[in-house]
């Protein structure tokens, strides 16, 4: 099942609880930008993989995640 | 209605009903107990709430939580009690919220002991808890101006948004005088717009808060409340002024203790000696203007303060007589209660060095 | 296309002040997502504690009031006595219920007062700068308890869910935790029956919520996580202390 997730990315503090539970470890930090905040902020680069399960959502602490099922 | 013979607390207790408040907080002290006891057998027959509270702090908590919801609440207290209530009242009033707050003063400092003392003063009117703020403060003299003024103070409380005291003693609480209830003169009051009660969805949330952590939001806050008890300084100052006109030695006194210099004046007459006495029914605001006339009083040689303390209303009293005539004191404290006779020995003292 | 998860309604739109990986964020949220799914936003009435979580009153949707620091269960008392209809909650950290607030807590729950509690465990006093709380654990370090908490000198840290749960009133007391997702869907569970039990009018309702502090820690967010199922939960069990008797 296809989802996709989509950041608030400047509200990401770049805490990175998000990247420790996607069961397909597709959730990864932006080494290479910096948000408004100036944390690198949290990503997914291969969205194709998204399961739209809402883990990185539910654990997130400041209500960055929407996700969406294709 | 004809009169009745009524205790003060219990009289305080039912002019609060009277006036509309139907949740009560408190906390047993001595010598108010009849307050919370005559409230928690009256409220339920009214539909209100009594609750016993675990300790004062608390029971001043649940008064800024009635009070922020939008009703019409009160707490009792004697002053250790009023104490703890301390940090309360400040949050209170930092929030802008209506609560009648009575206070039957007994002796200190520590736990003192419970015969009628005014050594709250300075509690009540300067402070008593942090910040800068001001209560309105009521000082009745008997049963039937306790009755008036608790009645009014709700509406006080709510035109301004300002906890109100009732601050009287251990003999208010305590002796039985006739009482006839009436009611009191209406304003017009605000909509309480601010109250939490749901937003039902039709209005966005109210917050009932006195943390402003921005520094300028929060002298402005300071500002505001300011301006606020300017208004009240203008429109609710309240005194008693009785035979000052010609009188050569003014007395200052509030509450029971103004009762008795009374007597004293009226024993200074016979002797022909003529005297007076400004009696602030307000502490705070503090009746300034009544001193000052009575310091540019030709007449006047002398103010004479008569306190049930070491002396803390004098402070006001020399603020507003500027230097002008010389002010004394006579007090006595820890629940001992000034004699008529030692008043007016003690006036005939004043004049004497102030001739 | 259909949206699985968004921001609930429950919360405004104000950014989050907290420190990066502090979970009173996500606590924050299962509390507002209860709220909506019981419909009881527009109907709730929260007061808030003193400590990091004292500006939850610009983020909780719903009517609040600010309390002085640990007196936020005798304001919803009050609140809760003048609107016996209305959903009341107080959301409150260790230092403010556990210690100052000591008091209030243990008598709303002896009254029976009908309103939740979101106790938040973290340990610590966070936004003091990490002094010792009465849930600070032995040996923890903490600002000032620079060698670690001496239970000779500072005693044991305190049980708030298994003191509460002997009270009579204290009618749905359980402790949960936030530190993986399944904890926090449990989490989440436990909130709403809490508000469900204070909704039907059974009597008081607490939850006590494992939290994370990784500044005062001085962890990463990631090792708090880690920190808290290794350290805490053995001190603070989870699990359900009090439950209404005709559900059990």
């Amino acid at each position: 099942m296809a989802g996709r997730v989509i950041f608030d990315e400047n509200k990401c503090k770049g805490c990175e609880l998000c990247t420790t539970v996607c069961p397909v470890k597709i959730v990864v930090m932006d080494k290479e930008r910096i948000n408004v905040k100036g944390y690198h902020p949290a990503t997914v680069k291969e969205m194709d993989k998204c399961t739209a399960c809402s883990s990185c959502a539910k654990i997130c602490p400041d209500v960055v995640i929407k996700v969406e099922r294709l | 209605m004809a009169k009745e013979l009524w205790k003060g607390n219990e009289a305080i207790a039912e002019a609060a009903i009277k006036a509309g408040c139907r949740y009560f907080f408190g906390y047993p002290i001595t010598p108010q107990n009849e307050i919370p006891e005559y409230m928690s057998l009256r409220l339920p027959q009214e539909g209100g709430v009594f609750l016993q509270a675990e300790s004062e702090v608390a029971a001043i908590n649940m008064v800024y939580g009635g009070a922020g919801s939008g009703a019409r609440v009160m707490t009792s207290s004697s002053s250790p009690g009023i104490s703890l209530k301390a940090e309360g009242i400040s949050y209170i009033a930092g929030a802008e919220l209506p609560c009648v707050i009575v206070n039957i003063v007994r002796g200190g400092p520590g736990l003192g002991g419970i015969q009628p003392a005014q050594s709250d003063y300075y509690q009540a009117t300067k402070g008593g808890g942090h910040g800068d703020y001001r209560l309105i403060v009521i000082a009745p003299s008997s049963v039937q101006e306790a009755v008036d003024l608790t009645q009014e103070a709700f509406d006080m409380a709510d035109q301004y948004r300002i906890p109100v005291m009732i601050m009287g003693d251990g003999m208010i609480g305590q002796m039985m005088e006739p009482v006839e209830f009436k009611p009191v003169a209406k304003r017009v009051l605000p909509e309480k717009t601010w109250a939490t009660t749901g937003t039902g969805g039709k209005r966005k949330p109210n917050v009932i808060n006195s943390l402003f952590i921005d520094p300028q939001e929060c002298e402005n806050h300071n500002i505001k409340l300011f301006k606020k008890y300017d208004e009240i300084t203008a429109n609710e100052t309240r005194v008693e002024n009785y035979n000052v006109e010609g009188a050569e030695i003014v007395f200052v006194a509030y509450g029971t203790t103004a009762r008795i210099v009374k007597n004293a004046i009226n024993t200074l007459a016979k002797e022909g000696i003529k005297a007076g006495m400004i009696r602030p029914i307000t502490l705070w605001p503090f009746p300034t203007a009544a001193v000052e006339a009575a310091a540019d009083q030709a007449s006047v040689k002398a103010f004479l303060t008569v306190e049930m303390s070491m002396g803390q209303m004098i402070d006001d009293v020399k603020i507003a007589a500027n230097g002008k005539k010389p002010v004394h004191f006579y007090g006595r404290t820890g629940g001992m209660i000034p004699t008529p006779a030692a008043i007016v020995e003690h006036a005939k003292k004043v004049l004497g060095g102030a001739k | 296309m259909a949206v699985v998860f968004d921001k609930t309604k429950g919360l405004t739109d104000k950014p989050f002040h907290y420190c990066p990986g502090c979970t009173h964020g996500i606590i924050h949220r299962l509390v507002a997502e209860v709220l909506e799914e019981l419909d009881l936003v527009d109907n709730a009435i929260g007061v808030a504690p003193v400590g990091c979580a004292v500006f939850c009153y610009d983020y909780f949707n719903c009517d609040m009031h600010e309390a002085a620091h640990g007196r936020a269960p005798a304001v919803a008392s009050g609140v809760k006595r003048v609107h016996p209809d209305k959903t009341v909650f107080t959301y409150q950290g260790d230092g403010d219920l556990a210690s100052i607030g000591a008091a209030e807590i243990i008598h709303s729950a002896m009254r029976g007062e009908k309103f939740t509690t979101i106790f938040v465990n973290n340990a610590i006093y966070g936004m003091t700068g990490g002094q010792m709380a009465p849930t600070t654990l032995v040996g923890q370090k903490a600002t000032t308890a620079p060698l670690g908490r001496d239970e000779n000198h500072a005693g044991m840290p305190l049980r708030v869910s298994e003191m509460l749960a002997t009270i009579p009133k204290a009618v749905f007391v359980e402790r949960v935790s936030v530190h993986d997702v399944k904890h926090i869907n449990q989490a989440k569970k436990a909130i709403k029956k809490a508000f469900q039990t204070q909704m039907e009018g059974k009597g008081f309702s607490i939850v006590e919520v494992l939290s994370t502090c990784p500044t005062n820690w001085g962890k990463t967010p990631v090792e708090s996580l880690k920190w808290l199922q290794e350290n805490m939960m053995p001190y603070f069990p989870l699990g359900n202390f009090r439950t209404p008797e005709e559900e059990k």
